[in-house]
């Protein structure tokens, strides 16, 4: 036990790392982007002086690391700083459009387990015939379809032609609970595909595993076949299922950009855009640190998960 | 980020992208304009038929692309269609423009120069802001004052500019005497320009509770998502047939067109040809096109070689097929143009024929100036609609004159600061302004936008002309004049004006079709009802 609690101690810092680089890179990427939030505030009107008044006002006069320094600091008071371009602090920000997009990530990650473990299972049982042969192929043919397609053509059924479901979520601003028929459409586009990927992996993995001789010596001991499926065959495949889940909940926390844009979600991936295109750096910066430590934590999880499901594999540390 | 508060709250809202091309203190484009402006109380051809009289009641919805949680209501501080449009429902300016782009009075009753043009007395109409209080001649001067503050940057800072504001004085409650820096037979172009509304003497935060003159009350606000607002039963032109109006934001052209579609919004602002051409004939809405609101041009640097040789600029203005460009670059959406600004507006030269593409001609001046065999590099970016697939069709075209031309595409959120005064050749677009205004920002030696580098101490001396001519038709023949030059010699390769496209559900009635973008009648909703 104590080995792992040193282990999880070393992730932990490793983690922090990792986010200060994700910070650093992210910070020299936006720099390194054509112009800055003054000539991206004044757009089509270009006009010379007018760049020089905004950039003073936004102090982006000052050298690089002087405003990296500022904003680190600022951070290690739990300060995310202030927009450039609204004025408004950048923790306000976070905090409105994260709301949306745990909803969204939280609901997929619900229904994706079930129903991804559940195909993926019901495959690797009838292997080789028919359902297993359609599930196949279905995943196969919906993890090919891009979400911006597939959103689009799920919005063309289903709210314009047959009226089931709004086809966007505008007006309803954060409160999407209270129009959950709303999340419908973008819930299934987030689903599409990760319950592909991670059906297919659960099937493969279970495959090999009651392929394995264990699975065969424990046939011999006469052991019920529900109990070596789900007993011993499941857990070794859950393990890079697991792995699989972490990214994609990365992934869905990651903004999802897509599916807010199609359906005017205002999660954390509008603000993204929005704070890229206009250079607010504060923003995006903020972002990043919000992005590494869910990424560190969430990964660290899975690979607990992992070492609890499959000892043997051992962790990586 | 230890930024000292007080920095940013000169900036409760900067903001981007925007406008686009629409550049300069009247600009930007998109439009659509609901009817029955001043007096005459009718309304024109209106959507879905079938015109009846307005009725009262209901609340539209109406969906903008936005600038996303940084967005304001400071109606100084937009750049974006969508502040225009919050800011046109709550607020008031002293003019604004008409369909030809000429300045109509709105907050202001009247105007008159002196025989110098260089002093004008504006009399206010009688009208009382959202708190009941009158709008006199302390809140022209403030918020004037707001605009022009040199620490700041509101964007119509450079219109106000030709206005002496610290020699300007009240001369009565309200009587406003504006003392300018020299003859400015345009002043009410300044009065109608982007961004220069009326707001209460002393007012600062607006995202609470903005209180202005306009047509609709404030009642709530989120950035980014929605604003809510109500009937002024007291507006001086009349209260709106709405009860209330909301503006939502979608910034994806798709959902703006599935929410109205899916009826979840009654109408949705600057729809693709392709929507609009999709659904014109289709029946479940209706598409509404506004003509003349985006100029599409090419520009050449003046100042430069190969476009400082004014046979080049004449070769490649016979180089284009402006139809081809118009269909290709457009979706058809549009008109050719004849290498002028503003179309169909006030002023505008029409009487100068139709450029025609002419290959032996372009070759035959090439030739004169010797440089055949010219290679140039287009900028483009795909900062707005058309700019890409035009560069690519101009390569073309101007490859059968024997030029090789490289098509160089940049960065879209610095596009327009990048091709301000680099490259030689670059995609341009501007959104509706005055003629005047077009000269002003951009064709004069002072300039601070001349994306031509045009500097012609004629042509400058003309404009000055013009400002201090009092008579229209002598301004008339001035304005002439000076396009004459632009249409011979000059840098703007003007190939066609863009429609703004719009669409409403069928109930929607009211909405003008005869207004380029940012016009008066454009996103007005007082004048709008719901059938």
């Amino acid at each position: 036990m104590n080995g792992l609690r040193s282990w999880i101690a070393r992730r932990l810092l490793l983690g922090v790392a990792q986010t200060g680089a994700v910070v650093l890179l992210v910070f020299a990427l936006t720099e390194a982007l054509p112009g800055d939030a003054a000539v991206a505030f004044a757009g089509d009107q270009p006009d010379p002086a007018r760049i020089a008044a905004v950039r003073e006002a936004m102090e982006l006069d000052e050298p690089a690391h002087v405003r990296l320094a500022d904003w680190a600091t600022g951070l290690l008071h739990g300060d995310f700083g202030t927009s450039l371009t609204s004025g408004r602090p950048v923790a306000a920000f976070l905090a409105d459009g994260f709301g949306p997009t745990l909803l969204l990530a939280t609901l997929t990650v619900l229904l994706l387990v079930p129903v991804g473990v559940g195909l993926g299972v019901l495959a690797a049982r009838r292997e080789g015939r028919l359902t297993d042969r359609l599930i196949s192929s279905a995943t196969l043919g919906v993890y090919a379809v891009p979400e911006f397609a597939l959103g689009v053509v799920l919005v063309s059924v289903f709210a314009l032609r047959l009226g089931w479901f709004p086809p966007t979520a505008v007006g309803y601003g954060t409160d999407l609970l209270a129009h959950p028929a709303a999340l419908v459409l973008p819930v299934l586009v987030l689903l599409a595909r990760p319950v592909c990927s991670l059906s297919r992996l659960v099937r493969a993995g279970m495959i090999e595993a009651l392929a394995a001789p264990y699975s065969a010596q424990a046939r011999r001991y006469g052991i019920s076949g529900a109990r070596i499926r789900y007993g011993h065959a499941l857990p070794n495949a859950l393990a890079p299922a697991t792995q699989q889940l972490a990214r994609t909940i990365d992934w869905l926390l990651c903004g999802v950009v897509v599916v807010e844009a199609l359906y005017v979600i205002p999660g954390l991936g509008t603000v993204l855009m929005n704070a890229v295109a206009d250079r607010d750096i504060p923003v995006v910066q903020g972002l990043a640190v919000v992005f590494g430590l869910a990424t560190v934590v969430i990964n660290l999880g899975a690979d607990l998960v992992t070492h609890h499901f499959a000892p043997r594999s051992g962790v990586a540390a | 980020m230890p930024n000292s508060p007080s920095s940013h709250d000169s900036y409760p809202g900067l903001r981007r992208r925007g406008f686009l091309a629409a550049a300069g203190g009247a600009a930007g484009l998109g439009a659509l304009a609901l009817t029955g402006c001043s007096g005459s109380g009718t309304t024109d051809h209106s959507a879905a038929g079938g015109e009846s009289t307005p009725r009262r009641g209901g609340r539209l919805r109406a969906a903008f692309a936005g600038g996303g949680a940084s967005e304001t209501l400071d109606p100084h501080l937009g750049n974006l269609f969508a502040d225009a449009a919050r800011a046109k429902a709550l607020f008031d300016k002293l003019a604004d423009y008409g369909a030809d782009l000429s300045a109509e009075p709105r907050l202001a009753e009247k105007w008159e120069p002196n025989a110098a043009l260089d002093r004008w007395t504006v009399t206010l109409r009688q009208a009382d802001f959202h708190n009941g209080k009158p709008v006199t001649a302390a809140d022209v001067l403030y918020s004037y004052r707001r605009i022009a503050d040199p620490e700041k940057a509101y964007r119509a800072r450079a219109s106000l500019e030709p206005i002496d504001l610290k020699a300007s004085r009240a001369t009565g409650e309200r009587t406003v005497e504006f003392v300018l820096k020299r003859p400015t037979a345009e002043l009410p172009n300044v009065l109608a320009a982007f961004g220069t509304y009326i707001v209460p003497d002393g007012a600062t935060g607006f995202d609470r509770r903005p209180v202005g003159s306009g047509p609709f009350r404030f009642v709530s606000f989120v950035p980014g998502r929605s604003t809510v607002l109500r009937r002024n039963d007291d507006y001086w032109d009349g209260a709106p047939h709405l009860d209330e109006l909301e503006f939502v934001v979608a910034n994806e052209e798709s959902a703006r067109v599935n929410a109205l579609l899916g009826g979840q919004v009654e109408y949705a602002h600057e729809l693709n040809p392709a929507t609009g051409r999709a659904h014109e004939k289709a029946g479940s809405i209706e598409i509404v096109r506004l003509r003349n609101s985006a100029m599409q041009a090419f520009a050449m640097k003046t100042d430069r070689p190969p476009f400082d040789d004014p046979r080049v600029r004449e070769a490649f203005f016979h180089i284009a097929d402006r139809k081809e460009l118009v269909d290709g670059a457009l979706s058809g959406a549009g008109e050719i143009g004849n290498d002028l600004f503003g179309k169909g507006y006030e002023y505008y030269a029409d009487e100068l024929p139709q450029r025609v593409q002419d290959i032996d001609r372009a070759r035959h001046l090439l030739k004169q100036a010797g440089a055949e065999n010219l290679k140039v590099t287009l900028d483009t970016s795909a900062v707005a609609t058309g700019f890409t697939e035009a560069a690519g069709i101009f390569r073309d075209q101007a490859a059968r004159a024997g030029v090789t031309v490289t098509v160089r595409t940049g960065s879209k959120d610095s596009y327009w600061k990048d091709i301000l005064d680099s490259g030689t050749l670059c995609c341009y677009r501007s959104g509706a302004m005055p003629i005047e205004s077009h000269i002003s920002q951009r064709l004069l030696t002072g300039s601070t936008t001349n994306a031509t580098k045009w500097q012609d101490k004629s042509f400058d001396t003309l404009y000055q002309q013009a400002q201090s001519t009092k008579d229209k038709a002598g301004r008339d023949a001035l304005y002439g004049r000076m396009q004459r030059q632009l249409h011979t010699r000059g840098g703007f390769l003007v190939w066609g004006f863009g429609d703004w496209i719009l669409g409403t559900a069928r109930s929607v009635r009211g909405v003008a079709r005869e207004a380029p973008a940012n016009t008066l009648d454009w996103a007005r909703f007082d004048k709008v009802w719901l059938a």
